[in-house]
């Protein structure tokens, strides 16, 4: 866990091939994620971002967040203190359990962004029973 | 690319390095929350990054020109069953003090907390605002 102390913005790695029209910096969201027994839950800090500016795709096991950040410089005001940069998110990660699309759940509340992804039949943890005798017949 | 040019080239070298140096614009250690803060002649506008707090029980404070912020988040409780893959967001408490270019009506200060982000606008104290004088001939 970090520390309220010692954290910083850190700026999206983003692939040289993938240029943006949109003239802004893009940072990388610090993330929790949280394996439950039925689902994968993503939580990401993101302030600026609302419902209706976050984006979230999954495209076979490649789960993509966006998030967009409207900010104008208030008019007639100088800066004097500039500590964090402003820009959009966007992170990447590439899931490894098969999440059942369909129910995937998504939630905006103060800039944190919660993730709920329903784990599918399949990829739901099944106990194997193992034999102490070994395999009859062996 | 579909041909390759010397000046091309460096041109995307150059760019690949501003990348890379862009990273390091901002100050590397800074008080969290990292805070912003603009002026004008009459205002002052501080802004700060704190996603997912409960804003009731954030503090604020204002005397004369300096500007304590105190505040604090939670970190997500795991039942059994449940593991962190990720754990990147900070939780615990924070105290930040600014010194602002001028004191401040400490009675007139708003705070808005909106998408995880906190602004506070302070008017400058009366007594302090620039007067003009005018120059009367004789």
């Amino acid at each position: 866990m970090a520390e309220a102390g010692e954290m910083q913005k850190k700026e999206a790695e983003t692939p040289e091939t993938g240029e943006r029209t949109r003239a802004c910096r893009i940072y990388s969201p610090q993330v929790d994620i949280i394996e439950r027994q039925e689902e994968i839950v993503v939580i990401a800090d993101m302030p600026g971002v609302d419902e209706k500016s976050v984006d979230i795709t999954l495209e076979k096991n490649v789960l993509t967040i966006y998030g967009r950040v409207d900010f104008d410089t208030p008019k007639e005001y100088r800066t004097v203190l500039s500590e964090y940069g402003i820009g959009d998110y966007q992170r990447v990660f590439t899931l490894s359990d098969e999440v059942d699309r369909d129910k995937i759940q998504a939630t905006v509340k103060n800039g944190v962004l919660k993730l709920v992804m329903p784990k599918a039949e399949l990829a739901k943890t099944r106990k194997i029973p193992i034999n102490a005798e070994g395999l009859a017949g062996l | 690319m579909l041909w390759s040019d010397p000046f091309f080239d460096t041109l995307r070298e150059l760019e690949g390095m501003r990348r890379t140096f862009r990273r390091f614009d901002l100050p590397s250690t800074v008080d969290f929350p990292a805070t912003n803060v603009w002026v004008s002649d009459d205002n002052a506008v501080v802004t700060t990054e704190i996603p997912g707090i409960d804003p009731n029980a954030l503090e604020i404070s204002v005397i004369k020109d300096s500007l304590t912020l105190r505040g604090s988040r939670q970190a997500e409780e795991l039942k059994e069953g449940e593991t962190y893959h990720r754990r990147e967001r900070w939780s615990g408490q924070f105290t930040k003090s600014l010194q602002l270019p001028f004191a401040v009506e400490s009675g007139k200060v708003e705070a808005r907390f909106s998408k995880g982000v906190l602004s506070i606008f302070l008017p400058r104290a009366e007594e302090e605002r620039p007067r003009k004088i005018s120059v009367k001939s004789e």
